[in-house]
């Protein structure tokens, strides 16, 4: 996992994309310009979150979860 | 009588759609449609931790940069675990300074290695040769280049193309031989004897009517 490490936390790209999330960013190419990411590692990460169930996708954007929210405002 | 079956893989070809994928990489699960909108260049390697893919490896983060202003990524593959991979390119980092920005898919099941034909059993049965596949936005292979594992690639001719594809996709134009950025280009044959015609009144630089060229 790219953006969760084996511990269950978030690593250092699944944060910068977790936040693009919380500020309300929505597509890929949003969170990949906010987070200073390249977009093909964006679109795969948020592939993860959303396995993860940090994030759910509605059509071609993404939103926190409610388990995304609540870990972003525990931090 | 018992009925033999046996599953036959069709090397991809210029023009066709790039096989779709699903890897594990150093950077995480990629799937081939997460480059798309990119270019992006596949490049397999015949094994971690051997000199000529490490001056490869090198090379390639040193041109790096310059495919990232052409919108270009970059992807490697050999049949190495990832954890090998990990360690190779820290390895690499630690003795030369130079850190490997791109992935490398980690194809130990040899699903990508297959479905692209970059093993050449001729040359070695479990390791995939030096090939190349420059994959456009639209996820269609563009050019395929291969190379013996004795030799490393040559990185100016890998921008090159690359310059060339970008510059035929803008313009709808062709490149000569030797063709370099800001070189005259290659104005498509004419299909009709009045293009033909019109052609030579244009201020082409022709050679006859089939071959002219000029400036962007």
């Amino acid at each position: 996992m790219a953006c969760i490490s084996p511990d269950g936390k978030p690593t250092e790209s699944g944060s910068k994309m977790l936040r693009a999330l919380q500020s309300g960013l929505g597509s890929p190419e949003e969170i990949a310009r906010e987070a200073g990411l390249p977009l093909f590692r964006v679109r795969s990460g948020l592939r993860e979150l959303t396995q993860a169930g940090l994030a759910n996708q509605k059509d071609d954007s993404y939103e926190l979860s409610p388990k995304g929210i609540e870990l972003q405002e525990a931090q | 009588m018992e009925e033999v079956r046996e599953r036959v893989i069709s090397l991809p070809r210029l023009g066709e759609p790039a096989p779709a994928f699903e890897a594990v990489t150093t950077h995480g699960v990629l799937k081939l449609e997460d480059f798309k909108g990119s270019w992006l260049i596949l490049f397999s390697h015949p094994a971690d931790f051997t000199p000529v893919c490490t001056t490869e490896f090198i090379a390639f983060a040193e041109i790096y940069p310059e495919l990232q202003k052409r919108g270009v990524e970059l992807l490697g593959l050999s049949v190495d675990s990832v954890s090998s991979h990990i360690a190779w390119v820290r390895n690499i980092e630690e003795k030369t300074g130079v850190k490997i920005p791109f992935p490398v898919i980690a194809d130990l099941s040899k699903e990508v290695s297959l479905a692209y034909g970059m093993i050449h059993p001729g040359q070695s049965k479990t390791e995939t040769v030096r090939c190349v596949f420059m994959i456009d936005p639209n996820q269609i292979i563009r050019t395929i280049l291969y190379y013996p594992l004795t030799t490393g690639r040559n990185m100016d001719e890998i921008l090159r193309i690359i310059d060339a594809l970008q510059t035929r996709d803008k313009n709808a134009v062709a490149t000569p031989a030797n063709w370099r950025p800001g070189d005259m280009v290659i104005v498509p044959p004419p299909n009709t004897q009045e293009m033909a015609e019109e052609r030579l009144k244009q201020g082409y630089e022709c050679i006859d009517w089939y071959l002219c060229k000029k400036k962007l």
